[in-house]
């Protein structure tokens, strides 16, 4: 298996406040990797250097083959790295299908009805809001609009910044539940940052902890899942 | 009550020049969150350039098509050049910028075309079967070419897929570079947009007010009173402002304060909706769960 995204020793920073230190990570193609750790420890901001929004970045990241660590984030886009950010950035004055039009802004071909058919079999009751404005809909389905936006952009890594944010558990897991059936149906690579450590190591075949910026321990998900000294230490549970 | 109809009717005219000016104040405040108080000067200069055109003998459409082209690039030349630099600026920084804008194109305007009254003629012959003892036919053109921006615009903007993306960028620019809109471009096409809006309707303003440096001092303020009104964040608020305006504003002009105090109908609408309703009528609150 070859990564699709690599991070070598990236340091990232908000203003002076350095966050990341020597960051290491991989996704590899077709995989799902998860990213886990404490409110604070710099797991939103991995995501963010990765888009290279609203951070300073220095070291390397490399998607599919060649840098994009000085690419603009409109640019890394444009390769194929959708990002669903925390708080779901939804255009919440804009209606749900005009939210998904956007997802598929760069796009210049002529799929895009047959992506709302195929988005339908994912999220039927989204669907069948499409007229509706985003705003109104409820916290579960804004970011079912969310990742479907992502999707629009037929992307070839998926970043996502804690969907279970915020939602019920019965949400949360049927959210994850399509979340998988999305990896295996579409083949996209996933890097999914979550509170939620006993569905994340589910649903990942690979798991990094994060601590205070540093990457402390990783590894495949379900051997990490099993150790109850890191479980307790890192997860909580 | 033929007098009454008439005033209503070129209030309805004059209307469309404050619908189309509120409509570019509209476009710049969703973008920027402030008023470009160098709205009305980029018009007057754009309504130059139409002169200048039709001087040199340009037919009037053509000249009318190359000013708005004009207009769309030095609105875009003046997003990129003098407004990007200051965009994270202090509010008082950006108001200071336009106010200099203002300053600058005014004085341009003098010292290229000189302060002597220039004329622009009106396309719409004043024999033209389409005028009546209501509307002349430059009104009635007025209305029509008004309108059919307006409209141009509400397509543009409502089926596009720039039009969307623009509307996107001016809402939620983070979101926005995350599905690889260029939200740089798209704040500095809304800035080229509003610019021949303008334009638009200056060229209609000037066979009224004449051209000089100075010709839209006052009808910048009816558009402001028209944008106020309609609420800043809302363009469809703001074109019905316009008209709205402009109907009070010949009303009152002609059987209440008179034509000398006509000015003061825009400064009281002004005043009384920073202070009864500063959301204006149509300011949409928006609804959302979290």
């Amino acid at each position: 298996m070859t990564a699709i995204l690599e991070l070598r020793n990236v340091d990232a920073a908000y203003e002076s406040t350095q966050i990341l230190k020597a960051v290491n990570l991989a996704v590899e193609e077709g995989g799902i990797a998860t990213l886990l750790g404490a409110n604070g420890a710099g797991k939103t901001t991995i995501l963010r250097a990765i888009s290279n929004m609203m951070v300073r970045v220095s070291g390397e990241i490399q998607f599919a083959g060649r840098r994009i660590d000085c690419k603009a984030t409109e640019d890394i886009a444009r390769l194929g790295v959708a990002h669903v950010p925390d708080g779901r950035g939804t255009f919440l004055d804009l209606t749900v299908e005009e939210n998904l039009r956007l997802g598929a802004y760069t796009r210049r071909d002529k799929g895009i009805a047959t992506d709302f058919d195929r988005l339908r079999g994912y999220f039927p009751h989204l669907m069948d809001r499409r007229r509706q404005q985003a705003g109104t809909l409820s916290g579960g389905e804004q970011q079912m609009l969310a990742i479907s936006r992502a999707l629009m952009l037929r992307p070839k890594l998926l970043l996502l910044d804690e969907p279970s944010f915020g939602l019920a558990p019965l949400v949360v897991q049927e959210i994850f539940r399509i979340l998988r059936t999305i990896n295996r149906n579409e083949g996209v690579s996933m890097l999914l940052v979550e509170q939620n450590a006993h569905l994340a190591l589910e649903l990942a075949d690979h798991a990094y902890l994060i601590e205070t910026g540093c990457i402390v321990m990783s590894g495949p998900a379900a051997s990490i899942a099993r150790e109850d000294a890191t479980r307790r230490a890192y997860l909580g549970y | 009550m033929q007098g009454f109809l008439h005033q209503l009717l070129s209030g309805v005219a004059n209307g469309g020049i404050y619908a189309s000016l509120a409509l570019a104040l509209v476009m710049i405040y969703q973008a920027t969150h402030h008023v470009n108080f160098a709205q009305g000067a980029m018009a007057m200069f754009s309504t130059y350039i139409a002169w200048a055109l039709s001087d040199a003998g340009v037919p009037y459409w053509a000249a009318f098509g190359l000013t708005l082209l004009f207009s769309f690039l030095a609105g875009v030349a003046i997003e990129r050049i003098i407004i990007r630099p200051v965009e994270r600026g202090p509010a008082l920084t950006i108001v200071i910028v336009f106010v200099g804008l203002l300053l600058i194109l005014n004085s341009l305007a003098g010292w290229i075309f000189s302060y002597t009254i220039k004329i622009l003629p009106s396309p719409f012959p004043s024999t033209a079967w389409y005028g009546s003892k209501y509307l002349s036919p430059h009104e009635v053109g007025m209305i029509v070419v008004t309108l059919a921006i307006l409209i141009l615009v509400f397509l543009f903007f409502r089926f596009t897929p720039l039009g969307l993306a623009m509307r996107a960028a001016a809402q939620n620019p983070v979101s926005s570079r995350l599905v690889g809109i260029r939200v740089g471009w798209m704040l500095a096409f809304g800035w080229g947009l509003a610019a021949a809006i303008g334009g638009v309707a200056g060229m209609m303003a000037a066979p009224i007010v004449y051209l000089d440096p100075d010709m839209m001092s006052g009808i910048l303020l009816y558009g402001f009173a028209a944008a106020l009104l309609g609420g800043i964040d809302n363009p469809w608020g703001a074109v019905l402002g316009g008209f709205f305006v402009g109907v009070l504003e010949n009303i009152a002009g002609a059987y209440v304060v008179g034509t000398e105090l006509k000015l003061t109908v825009a400064l009281v609408i002004i005043v009384s909706v920073l202070v009864f309703k500063p959301a204006g009528l149509f300011g949409r609150t928006l609804v959302a769960r979290v």
